[in-house]
């Protein structure tokens, strides 16, 4: 088995605020060997554009990686580096697609100056250079008369083309790997073809591997192989897409299917995962899913559940690994139960 | 000219040719050099208790139609009749009147309450303006509506801040619900929400109508939520409808080219089944520059698209009983062959469903 | 009737006014308003913690000029006055003209604003030019070139003068905050109900427009705090022998070095509150902006997840 390509083990990361510690991500792993698209899936408060930002060091204070956190990637600790060595690595090795194309890019600056700027920090290039790289880059990316297009501002283009752009930006150094968070979701849905067509069809050709973060599971299962689902700041589950899809395990996964309807699909009620959240300040203790789990009993409280294996490639935070029969009780979640009581 | 209308009975909400255009001024002295074209002649019916959906991507004149049909913007011309009376020409005291039964839910939980009142308070608003109970009935009734919307009815007192979206938008729901309308505009009410929390505010629209009776018009760009909740669905396209129809027949059998394309697009969480897609090319033209004759022919995927298409402009006709779609080249048309050729039409209609536009149904 | 129901986020503290909290946290607003309900006690309580009237001659003949001593902390002026008790009653004018210019200003700034930037159009247009115009020529000069047709002025008079000089800026910032507001959904869900005009512009332009207003009130006060004392020092200001902290520096000012407890009390005492104020002012905007994203709490991470 080769070296992956990022190696993320133990990643903490907390933020110290006046309503106390704010554990975002807590205790997370994964890996994206060469060549692989995984996506990460998860809902607001879940840790997944945290963990992103922590793997470029791009978390500020009051937030901090925690000690014990582990990243390797191409067999360097990135936690060791000096901060001059990590900008090397940003938008080089690694490069950020976020999601808002508009505030990603500098309204003062045409996009050639932008997308050359890369160049020029990375590679030295001469002005002259960045910008032949610009145009070649805007090719790439599918922007037709890309010599006219180079010397616009960003808020001449639409958002697609923009988006566009962000992606250009991200490959001008061809970098091992791309961190893209939620690059689609401000965009409709067939400029979101466009684009997630676009990052496939580059990445195969040009041997990248992306860590796709999205709430889409739609988005997940047409382009990515391996799927990291995300609740609470901790993984819940890890399978290939097929897996996942075929056989989820963990209840929120479950959820989470169940609550997408899908076209073509029945049309009864939407399944919900009722009650909310929990705050990252104040993460329950045991399972941080059982008060909206159908499944969950005793042990779920008492006794916090580790990633277990359920089969090859498949692993999942959830005491029904051990308990299997359990998932014959299901009962209404705790939180259900409390909101009716109340009413 | 004949319209989509739901059947017999008379609809709750008309709207016929209804159109929005913003005018681009230039220069120091603010010429008008132009027009926006947010929406151009937009037509169809409501029936109580039916949900419209109207469905297209960002600057189609979704939004600008459903604020438009409750004066919230003026429109520019058209005609809007709601229970028989005439929208568009009452006054300041009559529109309020009539405001009670057409309400409006909006996209952005977060800005669509008001931060500096509790939302009790927020809640509380259309029982005093149009006198509906004061004191300690007006409590009541906002403790009862709280807990319609699936809110514990003691978090009266609090910030619209110390929710989450979904929560928000729950009391949007419930201050819309507080006036008894029998009509309510759902301007995206779950674009912005999770989707676990998208699913328990669609159930919750879902049975808020079925216990009161209510009409929808629900604006959206999300197709899966979209053929879950609607009765009938009508797509838009740069201010026009270019296809309108009860919601099964639109996702088995889309007949106009942009809501094929549309379809091909939605993400379908199947792994492993790679799907065609059509990919449309380019970007969506300017509204305030729309293409001449039909205004997707640009982009169009059609086998049969050709010059015609860019001199006449399709009229939205019933190409199936209570399916309506603006294609000259989808037969059945009333735009003749003699007509198209004249235009310069080179390729006669021809009827095209491609594969990619369909997802398995159940 | 719907089966789920939810209890607000835990992490979010839940009960008062979101601006007032942020407000009490910051220890810049703690600092300065202990300093100003300092100076606002000693205003009110005058007569009971000044040693001596603030008119009272007490002795022309030995006692006037005298530098700082147990007696007199704050020396005495030409007169005799003992200056310690003048300050502390001059407190009171000073604090009445700020405090009074400020309320009217802002209330006649907030009117304007809010009618302009609601209705738009010709009202829009007349108000800002009128606006405009006002804001091109300097305060001070139009301050002088009135209160120079009246030999002194009395402190209703000057606050009404500084008050109908002051809400310009207020007018500006008010309408361009509601401009901003107009088409925000909420506003439109409370057209959509169909609230008249008049509560909408209370109920729920007013109390979003108040941020900024209630930053250029505080600042107002200090900037009016300091024109009082010019115009006094000027000699136009109030009229003899009333009190104010701009009399007092005029009394000193024939020799500034050689009778120099005439300057420095009262140009500290002046020094102190108008920090005070820009230091409330900034905690005040701080406290204001943004509201949506509490600082320091998790909610801006939860923005960012989004």
């Amino acid at each position: 088995m080769t070296t992956p390509l990022l190696e993320i083990e133990n990643l903490h990361t907390y933020f110290y605020t006046d309503n106390g510690v704010a554990r975002a991500v807590d205790g997370v792993s994964f890996s994206v060997g060469v060549g692989e698209t995984v996506g990460v899936v998860g809902e607001s408060g879940c840790g997944k554009s945290v963990t992103a930002l922590s793997i470029l060091r791009l978390v500020r204070p009051p937030g901090r990686i925690e000690p014990g956190s582990v990243m390797r990637f191409e067999g360097r600790d990135l936690l060791g580096l000096e901060e001059r060595e990590m900008q090397h690595v940003r938008g080089n090795r690694i490069a950020m697609v976020f999601q808002e194309p508009m505030t990603a890019l500098n309204p003062v600056f045409t996009v050639g100056d932008q997308i050359g700027e890369v160049a020029r920090i990375h590679a030295n290039a001469s002005k002259r250079e960045a910008w032949a790289k610009a145009i070649e880059m805007l090719k790439l990316v599918g922007i037709p008369a890309p010599e006219q297009r180079a010397g616009e501002y960003p808020h001449q283009l639409s958002g697609g083309m923009r988006q566009r752009v962000v992606i250009a930006m991200a490959l001008v150094m061809n970098p091992a790997l791309i961190i893209a968070d939620e690059p689609t979701t401000a965009l409709d849905v067939t400029i979101q073809a466009q684009i997630l067509e676009l990052l496939a069809d580059l990445t195969r050709r040009l041997g990248t591997s992306v860590l796709l973060i999205t709430h889409d599971l739609g988005v997940v299962a047409e382009n990515c192989t391996r799927v990291i689902v995300m609740y609470a700041g901790e993984v819940v589950e890890e399978a290939s897409t097929v897996d996942l899809f075929a056989r989820a395990h963990h209840p929120y996964t479950e959820g989470l299917l169940g609550a997408m309807p899908r076209v073509g699909g029945e049309k009864d009620r939407l399944a919900t995962i009722p009650g909310t959240v929990p705050a990252p300040t104040d993460w329950p203790k045991g399972c941080r899913f059982r008060d909206r789990c159908p499944y969950s009993w005793e042990r779920c409280a008492a006794e916090h559940p580790p990633l277990y294996q359920i089969a090859g490639g498949h692993t999942s935070r959830c005491h029904l690994a051990d308990e299997p029969e359990r998932r014959q009780h299901p009962h209404p979640p705790l939180a259900a139960q409390r909101g009716a009581s109340a009413a | 000219m004949t319209v989509p209308a739901h059947d017999a009975t008379r609809p709750l909400l008309s709207v016929r040719d209804l159109t929005r255009h913003f005018p681009i001024k230039r220069g120091v002295f603010g010429r008008v050099t132009g027009q926006v074209r947010a929406v151009d002649g937009v037509s169809f019916d409501v029936a109580p208790g039916e949900t419209l959906a109207l469905v297209g991507e960002s600057g189609c004149g979704k939004s600008t139609t459903g604020r438009a049909i409750l004066r919230l913007i003026e429109p520019t011309s058209g005609a809007v009749t709601f229970d028989g009376i005439d929208v568009l020409s009452l006054d300041g005291a009559e529109l309020r009147k009539l405001r009670r039964r057409m309400q409006i839910v909006f996209q952005d939980p977060f800005s669509s309450l008001n931060p500096r009142m509790s939302i009790g308070a927020i809640v509380r608003e259309g029982l005093t303006i149009h006198r509906l109970a004061e004191g300690g009935a007006a409590d009541a009734r906002v403790r009862q509506l709280l807990e319609e919307v699936g809110l514990r009815p003691e978090y009266a007192t609090r910030y619209p801040h110390e929710f989450s979206g979904g929560q928000r938008q729950r009391v949007g729901i419930a201050r819309a619900l507080s006036v008894e309308p029998s009509f309510i505009v759902c301007d995206e009410p779950v674009s912005a929400l999770d989707v676990s929390v998208q699913a328990q505010v669609v159930n919750l629209l879902q049975d808020l109508q079925r216990d009161r009776g209510l009409a929808y018009l629900f604006i959206a760009h999300d197709l899966s939520i979209v053929e879950h909740i609607a009765d009938r669905v009508a797509v838009m396209y740069l201010g026009h409808i270019v296809e309108l129809a009860p919601v099964e027949r639109l996702y088995r059998e889309p007949v106009m080219p942009y809501t094929q394309a549309l379809l091909s697009a939605v993400p379908a969480p199947e792994p492993g089944v790679k799907r065609e897609r059509i990919l449309l090319a380019g970007d969506v033209p300017s509204p305030a520059n729309p293409p001449s004759g039909c205004v997707f022919h640009p982009r169009c995927q059609h086998p049969a698209r050709d010059a015609a298409c860019a001199k006449i402009v399709p009229p939205l006709e019933e190409k199936a009983p209570g399916h309506w779609a603006a294609c000259i080249k989808q037969p059945p048309t009333s735009v003749s062959w003699e007509q198209q050729q004249a235009a310069g039409g080179t390729k006669p209609p021809e009827f095209f469903l491609p594969r990619a536009a369909l997802h398995r149904s159940a | 009737m719907s089966a789920e129901v939810f209890a607000p986020a835990k992490h979010v503290r839940i009960g008062a006014h979101p601006a007032l909290r942020a407000l009490a946290r910051d220890s810049r607003a703690r600092i300065a308003l202990v300093v100003l309900l300092l100076i606002a006690l000693g205003a009110v309580l005058a007569p009971l913690i000044a040693p001596y009237g603030p008119e009272a001659q007490l002795d022309i003949a030995r006692l006037h000029n005298q530098p700082p001593s147990p007696a007199h902390p704050f020396g005495t002026d030409k007169v005799s006055r003992d200056v310690l008790s003048r300050l502390i009653f001059g407190t009171r004018v000073s604090l009445a003209v700020g405090l009074g210019s400020a309320a009217l200003a802002m209330s006649i700034g907030i009117a304007v604003g809010i009618v302009a930037g609601y209705l738009g159009g010709a009202v829009d247009a007349v108000l800002m030019r009128l606006v405009d115009a006002a804001l091109s020529v300097p305060r001070l000069l139009v301050l002088l070139l009135v209160a120079s047709l009246w030999d002194r002025v009395g402190i209703v008079p000057l606050t009404l003068l500084m008050a109908g000089t002051g809400w310009f800026t207020v007018s500006r910032l008010v309408r361009a905050e509601t401009l901003a507001l107009r088409d925000r959904e909420f506003v439109l869900a409370a057209r959509a109900l169909g609230t008249p005009t008049l509560r909408l512009l209370v109920r729920h332009v007013l109390p979003n427009v108040l941020a900024p207003a209630l930053v250029a009130a505080a600042l107002g006060i200090a900037n009016v705090i300091l024109l009082e004392a010019a115009l006094s020092y000027l000699g136009i200001g109030l009229e003899e022998p009333a009190a104010s902290w701009g009399t007092i520096i005029q009394d000193g000012a024939d020799s500034v070095t050689g009778h120099w407890w005439l300057t420095v009390f009262p140009g500290l005492a002046i020094l102190v509150t108008v920090f005070a104020c820009n230091a409330l002012a900034d905690a005040l905007r701080d406290a204001f902006d943004p509201r949506q994203l509490p600082r320091g709490t998790t909610d801006a991470l939860f923005a960012s997840e989004a």
